[in-house]
């Protein structure tokens, strides 16, 4: 970019962001952030605001946006409330490792710390849930904090940034603005190339196993290294199971998926984690809800750990072999060492597990009005690629399980922090990328009222997303909870909720309920026919409970197909 | 998860930071986080203009010492964080100790000798000496001057270097070279 002279502090941002190729930035507005909207005003055609309705939806949004996008997601707020409304998606995002940059206005330099109208100190409170963040005071700092703010989020382990910006430093004039893209920290590491060492090991493990095992976690989608994955897997003839973030990093029909691993996940994929006698983990952190009793995770196995970050490497699980690397140059590095090899009983008893739980449990969800059977009639019905965006519950486990990923689809969810009503915003965020053919949204009752309010931005730009919210009138997973380990007492579980289709028809959003099997086929195809935004309420079974499970302090090889197992 | 008490060890933390606003605060979060009690902090420019230098003394087990530092490590504006066991670092502490005149100045003389004192300030109704000297030394002063009256202490907690020589220097000049920053990850040994 030219240099530019005598601009606002506001402008300046404007075109930091412009320069960093943002398109879309998803925003509330306010008294500390007004500069800033009078120069978006003036560049109306390079960034597009999006207003969302709540400042929860404008971060769940840009990362919504920054998941489908693989680019960094921005949204940006006012001070004090506007502020604290974001911290719930900074967190989410940190846990899940989505790049978002998030700006918030603050007031001005000299009124810091004088408890001034809508002064909060979102420095420090959301330290601990940032990647990096900082506070902005003046206007000349702008471009090289800026340029840093967008490296350090998408760089390495991606991850959230703050950058609390002070009104002054927004209405500023700066004499020279020069623009740098950020290319390196000197204490900032977030590359680090894999050692020949590790490499070597972790081929030789490999080239030696005889039921080799693999996982993969959002760090192969953050890393773009599907290729590899499948060509490792048909090189080596070794299964993929895949975290719920990892989901879509091969495709659900390949002969070799394995499935989903962790508390709600796979018979096949748990079973095998404590069979395989070599496991790759490739992106993934070993989170609790994926390992079950961490004494007795696989010890059978040589874990191998490929991971960009060096501090989740023998986090929770020490590894026979670390990588610490990013997942693309790892697997580039380790498949020409890999001899082609075959592991027919290994996969054979992959498949006798797939069976089973076909037999005992998918058949069954499959042949009612049931969560699953809506996802999997969805997967069905929808034409191209389809980001699936899924809620947090039973709706979310029953998206992770019963769609069928196709090469191009992906998933979008929260998966460390849990956030119910994430989906709704996010789907917005989605929607944005035009990645995808369709955007498919999927709640429950309980998360949907949780950003309802977003509908609004849907009616108001027209966004063409799909929602189909799965109501069974409860706080399903809590249900599911208080059923298996609290008596069924169920407490505060059941909920009296509005009349969804008349709500989200005074949205002008066409909407329609479900009330039959026999109607669920002809209302999905009507949704994903329909050109824009569609809002499918689904009365489904209200006592399901989502199985199999792992039972809690129970290892992955204990899990329970069904409640009398 | 308990630790076991015989797995417990005294840690001398070495973090070297950019000069930066709230560096503090985002380490110690790490331990707060991990529930690590921090018996000492102190922090200053390190021998490295524009390099700061914080010694954090603190007692846990190996294991989570290595992921405590691993996540120090991980913050963006540190450079490095190293730790050592006790054996493995030359510390003192400065204490300023002020004491009432009434009964002290007979025995004064004995004690400043034996602990090799500083006197810093004699007013009529008070005397400050500094001592300079390990924990042990520190507390043992304190207990001899006890019983005549001490109006105020103060001490710093542990300013510390360490033995081993690999350190900073060595690691800003292999990080110009570029080399091969994956060797700061240990080689993680074959399970079987
Ligand atoms: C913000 C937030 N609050 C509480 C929870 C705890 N929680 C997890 S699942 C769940 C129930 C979700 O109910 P609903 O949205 O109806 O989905 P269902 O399980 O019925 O499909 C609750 C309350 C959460 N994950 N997030
Ligand atoms: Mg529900």
């Amino acid at each position: 970019m030219e240099n530019k002279f005598n601009i606002t502090g506001a402008e300046a941002i404007t075109l930091a962001l412009i320069e960093e190729g943002v398109d879309t930035v998803f925003g509330y507005p306010g008294g500390n952030n007004l500069p800033v909207y009078d120069s978006f005003y003036t560049h109306e055609k390079e960034i597009r605001h999006v207003l969302v309705r709540h400042e929860q939806g404008a971060v769940h949004a840009a990362e919504g946006y920054a998941s489908a996008n693989r680019k960094v997601g921005v949204c940006m707020v006012t001070s004090g409330p506007g502020a604290t409304n974001l911290l719930t998606g900074i967190a989410d995002a940190q846990l899940d490792s989505i790049p978002i940059v998030c700006i918030t206005g603050q007031v001005v330099k000299p009124q810091l710390g004088y408890d001034a109208f809508q002064e909060t100190d979102v420095v420090g409170f959301s330290m601990p849930v940032t990647k990096w963040n900082y506070q902005i005071t003046t206007a000349s700092e702008i471009a090289s904090v800026m340029a840093k703010a967008f490296y350090i989020a998408r760089s390495g382990r991606p991850g959230p940034v703050l950058l609390d910006i002070t009104k002054d430093a927004q209405t500023q004039i700066i004499e020279k603005f020069e623009y740098k893209k950020c290319t390196k920290i000197r204490s900032y590491h977030p590359k680090l190339k894999p050692s020949e060492t590790a490499i070597n090991e972790a081929a030789t493990l490999l080239n030696n196993a005889q039921r080799p095992l693999m996982i993969v976690g959002h760090g192969v989608l953050l890393s773009g290294c599907q290729d590899e994955v499948k060509e490792l897997s048909e090189k080596l003839d070794m299964p993929v199971a895949s975290t719920l973030l990892g989901l879509s990093s091969i495709e659900n029909e390949n002969p070799r998926f394995a499935g989903m691993v962790g508390l709600h996940g796979n018979y096949a994929a748990n079973m095998m984690t404590n069979r395989c006698d070599v496991l790759l983990s490739i992106g993934m952190r070993f989170s609790d809800r994926v390992i079950g009793k961490p004494e007795k995770y696989a010890n059978q196995a040589a874990i191998i750990h490929i991971e960009i970050d060096p501090s989740e490497v023998g986090k929770i699980i020490s590894p026979a072999v670390g990588v610490v690397s990013d997942a693309k140059s790892a697997l580039q590095k380790i498949l020409p060492l890999i001899r082609k090899s075959s592991h027919i009983s290994w996969l054979n008893q992959m498949r006798e597990f797939q069976q089973k739980e076909n037999e005992t449990v998918v058949n069954e969800n499959l042949s009612k009005l049931r969560m699953g059977k809506v996802v999997r009639v969805v997967s069905e019905k929808k034409k191209g690629s389809t980001a699936v965006v899924a809620d947090v519950g039973q709706n979310q486990m029953a998206s992770a399980r019963y769609f069928n990923f196709q090469e191009g689809d992906s998933i979008i969810t929260s998966g460390g922090l849990g956030t119910m009503g994430f989906a709704l915003p996010a789907a917005i965020g989605a929607a944005y990328t035009k990645k995808f053919k369709n955007v498919v949204c999927i709640m429950g009752d309980g998360g949907f009222q949780m950003t309802i309010e977003e509908l609004g931005a849907i009616m108001q730009y027209k966004l063409p997303v799909k929602l189909v919210l799965l109501n069974n009138n409860y706080l399903g997973m809590i249900r599911q909870l208080q059923d298996l380990y609290y008596n069924s007492h169920y407490y505060f579980g059941e909920m009296q909720n509005p009349d969804f289709v008349k709500i989200v028809d005074a949205y002008g959003i066409k909407a329609e309920r479900v009330e039959t099997l026999e109607a669920l086929s002809p209302a999905v195809e009507r949704m994903m026919d329909y050109d824009g935004a569609y809002f499918l309420e689904v009365r489904v079974e209200k006592q399901e409970n989502i199985y199999p499970v792992i039972p809690a302090g129970k290892a992955v090889d204990e899990m329970l197909l069904t409640p009398n197992d | 998860m308990k630790e076991k008490d015989e797995n417990i060890k005294q840690y001398t933390v070495v973090v070297f930071t950019e000069d930066k606003v709230g560096l503090l605060n985002r380490i110690t979060i790490v331990f707060t986080r991990r529930h690590l009690n921090i018996d000492s902090l102190t922090t200053s420019e390190s021998e490295i203009k524009g390099i700061f230098r914080y010694t954090i003394v603190t007692k846990t087990t190996p294991e989570m010492m290595k992921k405590a530092a691993d996540q120090i490590e991980k913050l963006t504006e540190v450079l490095r964080a190293f730790y050592y066991e006790a054996q493995d670092v030359v510390s003192q502490e400065l204490a300023l100790y002020k004491i009432s005149t009434a009964n002290i100045l007979t025995p004064m003389e004995g004690l400043i000798r034996d602990f090799n004192l500083r006197i810093l300030d004699i007013e009529k109704e008070f005397i400050i000496v500094e001592k300079t000297g390990s924990r042990k030394e520190v507390l043992k002063l304190f207990e001899q001057l006890k019983p005549y009256g001490i109006l105020q202490f103060a001490c710093t907690g542990q300013v510390a270097v360490t033995k081993p020589m690999k350190e900073l220097e060595n690691y800003l000049q292999e990080l110009n070279k570029a080399a091969e920053m994956s060797n700061k990850i240990r080689s993680w040994k074959l399970k079987n």
